[in-house]
């Protein structure tokens, strides 16, 4: 068994930080009151994942804490203690710990240590101390398989997700022949090693005292195949092994019949084996009486659980199968991805330009070519949609972390918060999934810290003690809008404007709601009447809305005092293609973004007038706006010397807008984006560059230092 | 291992150099032949229209697209001072692959690919400061002629070439 263990690292290192984040999410869903036994088997299952793994790979540390962690959830799995908040509490530092030496292991710090001896020493209180404490009556009935059949005919969800899980738990007939080399401790050692892939079953075996011979077992668990085999080859001759799937419901009748096997020397796969009974029975329609009340309402169950997954409200059962569903996924490097999306980039300019010569072509003469090539074009789509899919995830990878979040800070700030998720199956591209995160924790933090009132206060105003806080995302139009709503107290508009009088910001009583809203982003805004910070983060709103504007979005405020705050998020799909308009400046094409223009124009007689005879500025609806000629900021020969020729396209970046003067507008496209900086350098005024049908490389404006920077940063980079 | 597979690394393989020599790829320059090692040249290519980068120094003619990577395009005749020569047809950029970055390098011609052991490499001269000799490797012979050794990689990346973010920007 020399095998180097390192290269497998990486994944278990990815696996563990996923079933972390998995126990985490079911510890916070857990109902405190009458716990679901298969909550607590999924957390059991969890720990118990990461224990073999870690012991596996020769991570003791991380095998101590889950062991304890193991113990502690066995006793409450089967009813022997009754589930407390603190437990809970207690279970979420200890996969607090875990993650740390997770990070620790992988390179980045090194674990509390003081915090692994404090989470060990509570998860063993709360073994031992209440050893004696009576079982809740809920946990109760638990090992009782009868309850579990209960449990399947009022929740007949669960009963599609058997067949859907059923690679997950699968049951192999083993047989495999050990050599006469064969020695006590291997046999020993294959069952600790099959034990911990799951439920392990000695059928048949060499005549007593031999040792050598013909073996059959049988194992139910989660493992894969090859995983198995894995484990035979190592000591059986692999010619000689045989591993066949066997149909789980059939092994769930032998599993029920039969009492613990003989065979359970070890204490290691019996808390699994165990684990597993009551799941296989709740996963199968073995009970005689709800089965025919089952089969007559699959379908009808069916319908519903596709109607749940569309609206985005996945009924509970569902939810909980969800992790083995990734069984069928692989992982892949991002470059690799985005090597590929690279590559169909460049196929579809390909392809733009064949069109261009093929337009040219006799159609008569040339029917079967200009057939192929609408046929291509359509293909390249096709393929193009398919390959951007593969970059987007659900928007449920970002808020999955918030229900701690807000469970932490509302016990730290003593009040009651409810989160509620809505539309996580949307999908958005991973670059902004990754980058939207801190701008979104630091909106639900805002609403728990500022939004969200105290249970007095709230009572008083007649509104339930607990707060609700919503993050809701959809689709609309070819944006995605995520949006953080909670039912506080709403923003003060006359605090909001006396703030700003007091910093000397120009702000008339006729302001409009949404301009007043719009100041709590303003930089410097001291907020500290507004906005006090819960734990000294030093990020202000200014900052969030320029993350969300960095990757092409925009926010937007609802409040109204009394009521409720909802901020919405408004993004791109994709951080890889860009709404863009292009514009001539010149022999130039320049891409500006659509999402910066206010709008296009072309000014009548005496509208641009200049100042100090340096300055130029354009006068629009009633606003006088600086006015900046492309051709001079990227020092082009313009095709019309004359200011009042030019198109005047109005940008509006960080609160500021500005008239930009090009020569001419070509179109609206949409473009993928190719950085220039991976093989020359920043260019100020650019943000990137594209690729136009007809091969040539276009500049995508970048219409923030366009903007600000005009009169400092250009005569600097020149 | 996901590095392996980028394009220019599979492109740049191609030919392998001999023990104990250097393979050189060598190019004109108006009248004066110059020598870089070619392992650095990714591929040649004909001149397509660039697009101008604002700002830039002349010598960076804008930049390419090549098979849907922009890739800036540097003129060697503007920045060694040569009589600037029209693009026409015969106008070669080679596909340099230096310090993981690609960039396309204008000249004259290519000549061919030669093998200069290293007895036919002298050192490069000094000219007493007046002009900066840092890029240059040395002179290779070759049947009488002289080659200018260039350390592509230096010049690529050097300060004055621009083609590279600024410490300070």
């Amino acid at each position: 068994m020399s095998m180097d263990m390192s290269q497998f690292y990486q994944i278990f290192f990815e696996e563990s930080a996923e079933l972390l984040a998995e126990m985490e999410n079911l510890l916070l869903k857990i109902d405190m009151e009458s716990p679901d036994i298969e909550e607590l088997n999924a957390i059991f299952r969890v720990a118990h994942s990461i224990k073999g793994g870690a012991s596996t790979f020769g991570f003791t540390d991380m095998t101590d804490v889950t062991h304890v962690l193991e113990s502690l959830l066995d006793r409450v799995r089967k009813g022997q203690l009754a589930l407390t908040a603190d437990m809970v509490d207690t279970f979420l530092k200890a996969g607090d710990v875990l993650k740390g030496q997770l990070a620790g292991h992988r390179g980045d710090g090194a674990a509390d240590a003081a915090a692994v001896e404090f989470v060990c020493a509570a998860l063993k209180r709360l073994a031992g101390g209440n050893a004696a404490a009576t079982p809740s009556p809920a946990a109760a009935p638990v090992v009782a398989p009868v309850a579990v059949t209960v449990q399947s005919t009022t929740s007949p969800a669960p009963v599609r997700e058997a067949a859907e899980s059923a690679p997950a738990l699968d049951c192999y007939a083993i047989e495999f022949t050990l050599s006469a080399t064969a020695t006590a401790a291997t046999v020993v050692n294959l069952r600790t090693n099959l034990g911990a892939l799951g439920g392990l079953e000695a059928l048949s075996g060499p005549p007593a005292g031999a040792l050598a011979g013909v073996y059959r077992w049988r194992l139910a668990g989660s493992a894969s195949e090859e995983d198995v085999w894995e484990v035979l080859a190592f000591v059986a001759d692999p010619a000689l092994i045989k591993i066949e799937r066997e149909a789980v419901a059939a092994q769930s009748a032998v599993v029920i019949g039969d009492a613990v096997p003989a065979s359970t020397d070890h204490g290691f796969f019996e808390p699994l084996y165990e684990a597993l009974v009551p799941q296989t029975v709740s996963e199968t329609k073995a009970p005689p009486p709800a089965a025919i009340a089952l089969v007559a309402c699959a379908a009808q169950q069916d319908h519903k659980r596709r109607a749940g997954d569309e609206t985005g409200n996945n009924p509970a059962p569902v939810k909980a199968a969800a992790p083995n569903a990734d069984a069928t996924s692989i992982r892949v490097g991002v470059e690799r991805v985005d090597q590929l999306i690279n590559l169909v980039g460049e196929l579809v300019i390909t392809h733009a330009m064949l069109a261009q010569t093929t337009s040219r072509v006799d159609p008569v003469a040339h029917e079967g070519l200009l057939k192929g090539m609408s046929m291509l074009a359509h293909n390249t789509r096709a393929l193009q949609e398919a390959v951007m899919s593969i970059r987007m995830m659900p928007i449920s990878f970002v808020f999955s972390r918030f229900p701690r979040v807000v469970r932490d800070l509302a016990g730290k700030l003593n009040k009651e918060v409810e989160l509620k998720t809505v539309g996580e199956n949307t999908e958005l591209d991973k670059g902004l999934v990754e980058k939207i995160a801190d701008p979104l924790n630091h909106l639900v933090r805002n609403s728990i810290d500022h939004g969200i009132e105290t249970p007095e206060k709230r009572l008083a105003a007649g509104k339930p003690a607990k707060g609700t806080i919503t993050l809701r995302a959809f689709h609309q139009g070819g944006n995605i809008v995520i949006e953080v709503s909670d039912d506080g107290a709403g923003l003060n508009r006359e605090k909001i404007l006396a703030k700003a009088r007091s910093q000397g910001m120009p702000v008339p009583d006729t302001m409009p709601d949404q301009e007043v809203w719009q100041l709590i982003f303003a930089a410097g805004f001291s907020t500290a009447e507004i906005v006090t910070d819960v734990s000294g983060r030093g990020v202000g709103m200014d900052v969030v809305r320029r993350n969300i504007q960095g990757i092409g979005g925009g926010i937007e405020i609802d409040s109204t005092l009394g009521v409720g705050t909802r901020m919405s998020i408004r993004l791109p799909l994709t951080l890889a293609i860009l709404d863009g308009m292009s514009v001539s400046v010149g022999n130039e094409v320049f891409i500006i973004p659509l999402t910066y223009i206010v709008e296009s124009l072309q000014p009548k007689a005496g509208e641009v007038k200049s100042v100090n005879n340096q300055g130029t500025v354009i006068h629009v609806r009633g606003e006088y706006l600086p006015v900046v000629r492309a051709h001079e900021v990227f020092k082009i020969a313009p095709r019309c010397a004359d200011v009042n020729a030019g198109i005047f396209v109005i940008l509006e970046a960080e609160g500021c807008k500005k008239a930009l003067v090009v020569d001419e507008l070509l179109g609206q496209h949409q473009v993928v984006i190719k950085s220039l900086e991976s093989n020359y350098r920043k260019v100020h005024g650019i943000s990137g560059a594209t690729i136009m049908g007809d091969g040539r490389v276009a500049l995508i404006l970048d219409v923030g230092e366009v903007v600000r920077g005009q009169k400092r940063g250009l005569r600097v980079a020149a | 291992m996901i590095q392996a597979t980028s394009a220019a690394g599979a492109t740049n393989g191609a030919s392998a150099p001999g023990q104990g020599s250097n393979e050189i790829l060598t190019f004109t320059l108006g009248s004066e032949e110059y020598g870089i090692e070619i392992l650095k040249v990714q591929e040649i290519r004909g001149y397509d229209a660039v697009t101008r980068i604002a700002n830039a120094p002349d010598f960076i003619k804008g930049v390419m697209n090549l098979r849907g990577i922009i890739v800036p395009i540097v003129d060697m005749r503007i920045k060694f001072n040569l009589p600037v020569v029209e693009y026409n047809t015969l106008t070669v950029v080679i596909i340099l692959n230096v310090a993981g970055r690609v960039v396309g390098m204008v000249v004259d011609g290519v000549s061919d690919v030669i093998a200069l052991s290293a007895d036919q490499v002298k050192p490069a001269p000094e000219f007493n400061g007046s002009f900066d000799t840092a890029f240059l490797q040395g002179m290779g012979t070759v049947n009488e002629r002289m080659l200018i050794l260039l350390d592509i990689e230096k010049l690529m990346g050097s300060a004055d070439m621009a083609l590279v973010n600024e410490m300070v920007h």
